[in-house]
């Protein structure tokens, strides 16, 4: 069976002065049946590579290939084996849910009954509302009962989540879930790490148009060295610029700074914490600040960029 | 099974974004004949105005103000000698009698209404002063349905409104839909374009039959509109000039990817015909030199068929040459704009 994606050395670069480089050189393998997810700031390039997947847009150069076809050569075959939702699209508004959903459902030779779509995103009870009626959740949940309506073999969701409220992100990913759990193949961008780590059987870390991690989320976290982070400040010490002496504490695997405090990255928080007691007291130098939590996918992109992935 | 026939759910979604928007059924429906009425109301047919005729006072004003008869037409009265300019100025009189032995008339050239109180009141005073007419002329007065300002309105208002529903139907409703980022949307499923624009085309020409049936309707019901020639020459050239400004309207949106763009696009397009195609006056009092182009114009050639068929009831092959100048726009447009259109 072919990979449900396949992208080689992808390249789009856009006419301007001077030319903007959204995509320099992406590879990508997404398995089918897995949820795959593009993890970035915005402006990585991740909308314009997912938009060339769906063959919205075409790429500069590079090969792409969804489930062993090409835009070129199967386009239309395409067309009816992917369901998509776009970032930001807005639907009429004058139509009701259900005949926004019966509409697109037509296109489709086979697809299934809009009421099932309705039923998958749990929106029953506003079949019958107009668009222009429905909260910005609702709206999402929309969209994404719209990309199901064809019954896709591919799903491409996004940034689904952007700009809800924390209540319909977590219904939002209540339905990609159970989406992943029947075995279809989702490919989701997003900026929020959280999202990719939840939801995500493996993720690619995009930057500047490129990949630049690829794993599962705790592969990444775990490639870190240690799954944990100790974050600490001390009182009348200048910002600490000499990280040496916080690398050679037992059970240290990385240290960076972080404005005004210092992050640990660490495998075993109980060995190291009491060594850095130690090292403070020794030095004289007093703790403002000491806390400990899970690594997460921030932490991965941040080593890697030094970066944080919602500067932008 | 019409809930999985694409064209079909185009269609009806381009309807129902129709008429689920009171605003729009107003300006498409509504519009038009409260234009009909208030410029019907306006430039009703009716015996001219009284002329007002204004005497300075001082020696020979009583004499003169005997020269006119109330039942002529007139409604005269005495001024100051200073307030005389100022009288004029504001159109309380049409007309100034200074009186002496050589009476003076003082009256703007430039206003009918005085040019027209300058003949009568030369008369009114020669009479007086014991001119006998060597000719009594009788008078057989006609005013009929089809030579009326309203009847040449009418068909007018049916283009003016045939060119705006294209235009708005089509090129606002496809760029808004750009701008929402639907058309990328759609172009993302397996729908077929030529189902998105003939859907589009479809409502336009179902919302034309409305549209040119109410306000014939409303012309012969209230007005008396008589449609001498063919009712349904009137809805084929209704049918091709909706066809041909849905083609401009689809044109002007092929590329605009905002509202403000497409607004200012299409006010760009339409108000020169507005203004020359004669909607509300007749085309052919602008300048000789500017006719040749003001008949190339889609609009000029709509409205002067659907006058010609509705007050002169021309039959089809009088008007083949009109109906060639907007089947000409309406094909050129719709190539240039299926060639520029832009999806995404």
């Amino acid at each position: 069976m072919p990979p449900a994606i396949l992208v080689r050395d992808l390249k789009k670069t856009y006419p301007a002065k001077p030319p903007v480089e959204a995509v320099r050189g992406l590879d990508l393998e997404v398995r089918v049946g897995e949820c795959f997810g593009l993890l970035g700031p915005n402006g990585a390039g991740k909308t314009t590579t997912v938009e060339i997947l769906e063959g919205i847009l075409a790429p500069s150069s590079g090969t792409v290939e969804l489930l062993g076809k090409t835009w070129a050569r199967d386009e239309s075959a395409l067309r009816e084996a992917i369901g998509v939702s776009l970032q930001e699209t807005k639907f009429a508004e004058k139509l009701t849910v259900l005949e926004t959903i019966r509409m697109f459902g037509s296109f489709y030779q086979r697809g299934r009954p809009p009421e099932e779509a309705l039923a998958a995103v749990g929106l029953e009870e506003k079949r019958d509302a107009l668009v222009s009626n429905l909260s910005g959740g609702q709206h999402q949940r929309l969209a994404v009962a719209v990309a199901l309506v064809g019954d896709p073999e591919l799903l491409f969701l996004d940034e689904p989540t952007t700009g809800l409220d924390p209540q319909s992100r977590r219904q939002l990913w209540d339905i990609i879930r159970s989406l992943r759990e029947r075995g279809r193949t989702i490919i989701l961008t997003t900026h929020y790490m959280d999202e990719a780590e939840r939801l995500c059987d493996r993720v690619a870390v995009v930057d500047h148009g490129k990949v630049i991690a690829l794993g599962s989320p705790q592969e990444l976290i775990r490639s870190l060295g240690g799954d944990h982070v100790v974050e600490f400040a001390l009182k009348n010490v200048e910002r600490a610029t000499d990280l040496a002496p916080y690398l050679a504490l037992p059970s240290v695997r990385g240290a960076r700074p972080e404005g005004e405090a210092i992050q640990l990255t660490v495998t075993e928080p109980h060995v190291t914490i009491p060594a850095l007691l130690d090292h403070a007291r020794k030095h004289a130098a007093e703790l403002s600040h000491l806390s400990t939590r899970h690594a997460s996918l921030e932490d991965v992109f941040v080593s890697l960029t030094g970066r944080h992935l919602r500067d932008e | 099974m019409s809930d999985r026939n694409p064209f079909h759910q185009l269609f009806l979604a381009r309807m129902r974004d129709f008429y689920r928007q009171p605003e729009v059924i107003f300006w498409v429906f509504g519009f038009p004949i409260l234009l009909a009425v208030g410029l019907g109301i306006a430039f009703r047919e009716k015996a001219p105005d009284e002329i007002a005729v204004g005497i300075v006072r001082g020696a020979g004003d009583e004499q003169t103000l005997a020269a006119f008869d109330a039942k002529d037409g007139f409604k005269v009265k005495l001024i100051d000698a200073a307030d005389s300019e100022n009288e004029l100025r504001l159109g309380k009189v049409a007309i100034v009698v200074v009186p002496s032995a050589e009476p003076t008339l003082q009256f703007d050239p430039t206003r009918p209404e005085s040019v027209l109180a300058r003949a009568r009141v030369d008369a009114a005073l020669q009479r007086a002063a014991g001119r006998v007419d060597p000719l009594s002329l009788r008078e057989d007065l006609v005013t009929k349905p089809g030579a009326r300002y309203i009847d040449f309105l009418i068909p007018g208002l049916l283009g003016m409104n045939i060119m705006s529903g294209g235009l708005w139907g089509i090129g606002f409703v496809i760029v808004e839909m750009r701008s929402r980022k639907l058309l990328k949307r759609l172009i993302a499923t397996p729908m077929k374009k030529s189902h998105f624009m003939a859907a589009a085309i479809a409502a336009r020409m179902v919302l034309v039959i409305g549209e040119v049936t109410l306000l014939l309707f409303f012309g012969w019901l209230v007005f008396d509109l008589v449609i001498q020639g063919s009712w349904a020459f009137v809805m084929a050239l209704a049918f091709l000039g909706a066809f041909t400004f849905a083609g401009i309207g689809l044109l002007v949106a092929s590329r605009a990817r905002k509202i403000e763009t497409v607004s200012g696009l299409m006010n760009l397009v339409m108000m020169p015909m507005f203004v020359t195609s004669g909607v509300f006056f007749s085309s052919e009092r602008f300048p000789d030199v500017v006719q040749p182009l003001i008949q190339a114009l889609p609009l000029t050639a709509l409205n002067d068929a659907l006058r010609a068929v509705i007050l002169e009831g021309a039959d089809v092959t009088s008007q083949l040459p009109r109906i060639a100048i907007i089947g000409a726009w309406g094909l050129v447009t719709f190539v240039l704009a299926l060639r520029f259109f832009r999806w995404n």
